[in-house]
């Protein structure tokens, strides 16, 4: 067989079922990939070889005991570093967590591991997902695969970075403001974050509770659903699990595939898009809504005019959520610990561990965070914040009344070059613009290539209620099914 | 500044007290995790990722423990809340491994109720404001000369306890107990232990720290508006809650005398000492900006479970009290004298181990009550079990024991924490009923001490005690006192 | 020094304590750069008071949930080895810390 890593996650489970290549083949060849080309991407801040041959090996072992293979065994995957795994290092791309090696899994570990799935290693991302670029990692940035001196996206920029990159045909992020949505749109692969509560958050680091969701990154929709699937489902340790079963996306997205919109009604948010988006991204905006046209579907405008007030919010939740999850972060427990001179106090090297262990944007959240969660100040900034949410669900409420599912650009920029935004944090927070309101009323959305603009990727973005999860599957099928392979314009990497 | 008697301060101010309470549940496992609560176990062994707060653990609330908040709220005549959240009170501390603490904050689970407290047959009416769930702490031990937090060298904390369920139970400010105050607290806490205890919720350990209390003080000029209230912490004992509200009472009388303030702050009770120290005072003030925990879902009890709860509840220790009466057949009177000394459980386990209540009451009150006062502990601490005391009534009543020898097997008992008969046996505790050995003892002791015989003999019968006391020595107490008494006073010619 | 173009909405002098708070040792160009950050964020955020929500109910969460609770059972904790492995310090099998300043709670 040619190049393995071109292939996609649903061709390699299939080869390793039939016996036309085995998982440890599929697996040496990515990690070949993954030596080629990681020195100039930095997708990996850590690459599991044995971890990798050694499941690999075992699916293989399955296969020829005749055992049950699922329908991604003998897979290879990238894991974000915010995801906890047993014995492998997990940083959440911060120095204060260097050298920390978990002692359990988080749960979706556990079902990746059960499914066969091939853990390659642990990719980049901002440190503990705050950012949009993976600039904020304290190992230094991943690169864009489409043009190494642009950003991957972030906070999940390794994960992106990994797929696009053909270092692996499947990668976990998470997802808080955009971090799945945003760097699957600048480097032209597809990310989706599911509708909070549908994959269990035990074992991710956690920035914003309320926010935070893992979902999927691959080249294809179908293959997104297939890994979406593996990882979904109630869980009983995280009390925020629904306890019901997923919408069936892999059957959505197989369906949508036969590029049937007839009857779907597409809502274009009219306050997602005009000024501040790049000319390029309106003008691939506005090709996306004739194809879906072209598909059949019925095109809308709706309004959701407390939009406007998302980020905002978000930017009050978040970190004030983050103020208090990333106080375990002290130097007794595990971790860094900075200044412990038999002299300084426990106070002091508290101090001196947070200081030295966290970067500058961890630190700018966790003040902002603690600023609105002080006594006088929570009603104004985080009790507001939380009713904004409602007046966003009741947007969507509107909005999903006429519409099937939402569309706008997924991010209103295509990758930026690295540093670009970097000093200005507001300048990096618009980012999230168009990924924000999903993210606050807990809605699924996925994020589909749409085409490019002066020769980099743009994305699409389709939003749905709560709990449909699989109409954004459909709908973005049908896109893919209609649109050139955007990922088919990458050139090789040097 | 002349030191104040505690008369001299309730003449002139009166103290409104108010009390914190912190239980630990007696729930198998935590309560956000499933990790043991046993008290004792080595370091760090009964931990998890939850209740160690690693990256990325969740909790998941203890349904027990919730169940058990609610009928410790019913018990209290409080209402239960039909919704109602976690939340994160934030602040850095070493025992707490998530520096903050799930606790609940403008939502607790139970509110606005009662507890009638007992003293001197009179009832006091104790406010209940709220009782609300949380997580307990670490455990921090301070290494260094001192041995305490101020000037250890370091300290080493130990997780086991960290995440077991504790209920705080807080009373609303208690006005109008006068120079009652510290009695009164007292017999609050003593009155919530006996119903934590019957709810079986908890095994209510104050020497383990299953049970703990703050103590709220103020005092005010008859009339005058409620003065600024100091909040006493460590509070570790029936009998300290009692010293502490009398020590504090005492120091702020002597504070507002001197025309001085009193100082709204945490004071630390000192067993040691019996007074209260101030806290170290804070750089900043604390703002523990609590916010609802985003990792739990809201708790809304089922009214119908409620209700179930409530009908199913034990008897309240009031109410068996009141039975008790009754079936006992002590009276009104005796009923508070064992009520103030915390005993009418133990005596009434006694009496159902078959001693008969007089005999029960009497021990509780009398010898046993001694034994605790003189341990600075409460009867019910004392290692001795009701079934124990009533084997040694058994004994007495058959004539096997004298008195004198039945408390000589309780001190033995308390020692060795051996059982009674084991104790008998090892340390001989024999009635000596050889008449002759007595005879011989009798004589004895009448010429050692022919002064004392010589008085008996013209009548003075008192002074036959210290003949007595000679010959009871003489046989280490095996002889039966009453015996002897006869004996001489027959021997002296001397009759009663 | 006030900005005179503006309101600050965050002074220096708070910022250093929102950092205390935070135990975070900044330092004074941090300081400087925090302070100057922290207002500009602090005032686009403000804009949620825009929105008249007296009446709104908070949303905490996408699909409510409640009484998601555990039955009172043991499940197995972590070896102890495991649990000192990551730790700075460790004496007697428990974490080692320096001398603590401040009162317990």
């Amino acid at each position: 067989m040619n190049d393995l890593t071109r292939l996609s996650a649903a061709e390699i489970a299939a080869a390793v079922a039939s016996g036309e290549v085995t998982a440890l083949e599929v697996a040496e060849a990515h990690l070949e990939r993954i030596a080629q080309v990681d020195g100039s991407v930095h997708a990996f801040l850590h690459v599991d070889t044995e971890g990798a041959m050694h499941a690999a090996r075992q699916v293989d072992a399955r296969r020829s005991a005749g055992g049950d293979l699922g329908p991604l065994a003998g897979v290879p995957l990238a894991m974000k570093d915010v995801v906890v795994t047993k014995d492998l290092p997990t940083t959440a791309g911060s120095k204060i967590l260097d050298g920390w090696k978990p002692p359990y899994d988080a749960t979706i570990t556990k079902r990746i591991k059960d499914a066969g799935v091939v853990m390659l290693g642990k990719t980049n991302m901002d440190e503990f997902a705050m950012g949009s670029s993976t600039e904020n990692s304290a190992y230094g940035p991943s690169h864009n695969p489409w043009d190494l001196n642009r950003i991957p996206g972030g906070s999940s920029g390794g994960s992106s970075a990994a797929v696009a990159a053909y270092e692996a045909p499947l990668s976990i992020g998470t997802d808080t403001g955009g971090s799945i949505r945003q760097p699957a749109a600048v480097t032209g692969i597809v990310g989706f974050k599911p509708t909070y509560g549908n994959v269990s958050r035990y074992g991710l680091i956690a920035f914003s509770s309320s926010l935070d969701q893992a979902g999927p990154f691959a080249r294809t929709v179908l293959d997104t659903a297939l890994l979406y699937e593996t990882i979904a489902g109630h869980d009983p340790c995280d009390s925020t699990s629904i306890p019901r079963p997923v919408a069936p996306t892999v059957s959505a997205a197989r369906d949508g595939a036969g590029g049937d919109l007839s009857g779907v009604r597409i809502g274009v948010v009219r306050e997602l898009g005009g000024e501040g988006y790049e000319a390029g991204v309106l003008a691939s905006f506005d090709e996306a809504l004739g194809t879906l046209k072209g598909l059949g579907a019925e095109i809308v405008e709706v309004s959701c005019p407390h939009f406007e007030y998302a980020l905002p919010a978000y930017y009050l939740i978040a970190p004030s959520e983050c103020s208090s999850n990333l106080a375990r972060f002290d130097g007794v427990r595990y971790g860094l610990r900075v200044g412990d001179d038999g002299v300084n106090s426990l106070e002091d090297v508290m101090s001196l561990t947070r200081e030295a262990g966290f970067g500058p944007e961890v630190k700018r959240r966790v003040m902002i965070g603690t600023y609105a969660l002080s006594s006088g100040y929570y009603d104004a900034y985080y009790g507001q914040a939380q009713k904004v949410r409602t007046l966003i669900v009741r947007d969507f409420d509107a909005a999903f009344a006429q519409a099937d599912v939402l569309v706008s650009p997924t991010s209103p920029f295509v990758a930026f070059e690295l540093g670009a935004r970097a000093a200005d944090p507001m300048a990096m927070y618009v980012n999230d613009l168009c990924t924000l309101p999903a993210s606050l009323a807990g809605t699924p959305a996925i994020s589909v290539p749409s085409g490019l603009a002066d020769g980099l990727p743009v994305g699409l973005q389709i939003m749905a209620p709560a709990l449909e999860d699989d109409r954004c599957f459909r709908v973005a099928a049908a896109f893919e099914s209609a649109s050139t392979p955007v990922l088919a314009s990458i050139r090789e990497l040097p | 500044m002349t030191t104040l008697t505690y008369a001299d301060v309730l003449a002139s101010y009166e103290p409104v007290i108010g009390l914190e309470t912190h239980v630990e549940l007696g729930t198998k496992s935590k309560m956000f995790c499933g990790c043991s609560t046993t008290f004792g176990a080595e370091p760090n062994t009964q931990v998890c990722p939850v209740c160690l707060g690693l990256p990325g653990a969740l909790p998941v609330a203890n349904e027990k423990a919730i169940e058990s908040t609610i009928r410790i709220g019913l018990a209290l005549n409080c209402s239960i809340a039909t919704w109602c959240r976690f939340a994160r009170k934030n602040y850095f501390y070493p025992d707490m491994p998530k520096n903050f603490q799930t606790s609940q904050y403008d939502e607790p689970l139970c509110v606005d109720g009662y507890l009638d407290v007992e003293y001197d047959g009179t009832t006091y009416r104790v406010g209940i404001e709220r009782v609300h769930l949380e997580e307990d702490t670490g455990k921090n031990t301070h290494v260094g000369t001192s041995g305490r937090i101020h000037g250890a060298d370091y300290s080493l904390v130990d997780y086991n306890r960290a995440g077991i369920p504790l209920v705080e139970i807080v009373t609303k400010p208690v006005p109008g107990t006068g120079a009652l105050a510290p009695e009164i607290a007292r017999a609050y806490v003593t009155e919530l232990r006996d119903i934590l205890r019957t709810l079986g919720v908890s095994d209510v350990r104050m020497e383990q720290g299953s049970l703990r209390c703050d103590v709220n003080t103020s005092l005010n000029k008859p009339g005058a508006e409620w003065g600024t209230r100091t909040e006493t912490k460590n509070v570790n004992s029936l009998r300290s809650v009692e010293r502490a509200v009398r020590s504090e009472i005492l120091r702020q009388a002597g504070v507002l005398d001197a025309g001085d303030r009193v100082l709204q702050e945490t004071r630390h009770f000192s067993e040691t000492t019996g007074d209260t120290r101030p806290g170290r005072s804070k750089e900043e003030a604390t703002d523990y900006r609590y916010f609802p925990e985003p990792d739990l879902v809201p708790v809304a009890p089922d009214p119908d479970w409620v209700e179930k709860l409530r009908a199913d509840l034990p008897e309240v220790p009031a109410a068996r009290r009141e039975r008790l009466v009754e079936e006992l057949g002590v009276s009104a009177e005796d009923m508070v004298q064992m009520s103030n000394a915390g005993v009418v459980e133990l005596v009434g386990a006694t009496a159902a181990a078959g001693a008969p209540v007089g005999e029960a009451r009497n021990w509780w009150l009398g010898y046993l009550a001694q034994k605790a006062n003189e341990a600075e502990i409460d009867a019910a601490e004392l290692a001795i079990r009701p079934e124990q005391v009533a084997r040694l009534i058994t004994l007495v009543a058959d004539g096997t024991l004298s008195t004198a020898l039945a408390r000589q097997a309780v001190e033995g008992v308390l020692e060795t924490g051996q059982g009674v008969d084991e104790v008998i046996a090892s340390r001989g505790l024999k009635r000596v009923s050889d008449t002759g050995a007595l005879e011989q003892a009798a004589d004895d002791a009448i010429a050692a001490n022919p002064d004392i015989a010589e008085k008996v003999r013209g009548g003075k019968l008192p002074a036959v005690g210290a003949l007595v006391g000679a010959v009871m020595k003489a046989t280490r107490g095996q002889a039966d006192a009453a015996a002897v008494r006869t004996i001489l006073l027959e021997k002296l010619g001397a009759s009663e | 020094m006030s900005d005179p173009r503006s309101e600050r909405r965050i002074s220096r002098d708070e910022v250093a304590h929102l950092a205390r708070l935070a135990r975070l040792a900044v330092t004074d160009d941090e300081l400087d750069l925090f302070a100057g950050q922290l207002d500009v964020i602090l005032g686009a955020v403000a804009r949620v008071s825009e929105v008249a929500a007296a009446d709104i109910a908070p949303t905490t969460h996408a699909v409510p949930l409640s009484n998601v609770l555990r039955a009172d059972e043991l499940t197995p904790c972590l070896p102890r080895e495991r649990v000192l492995a990551g730790a700075p310090s460790v004496e007697d099998d428990k974490f080692r810390v320096p001398r603590i300043l401040s009162e317990e709670v």
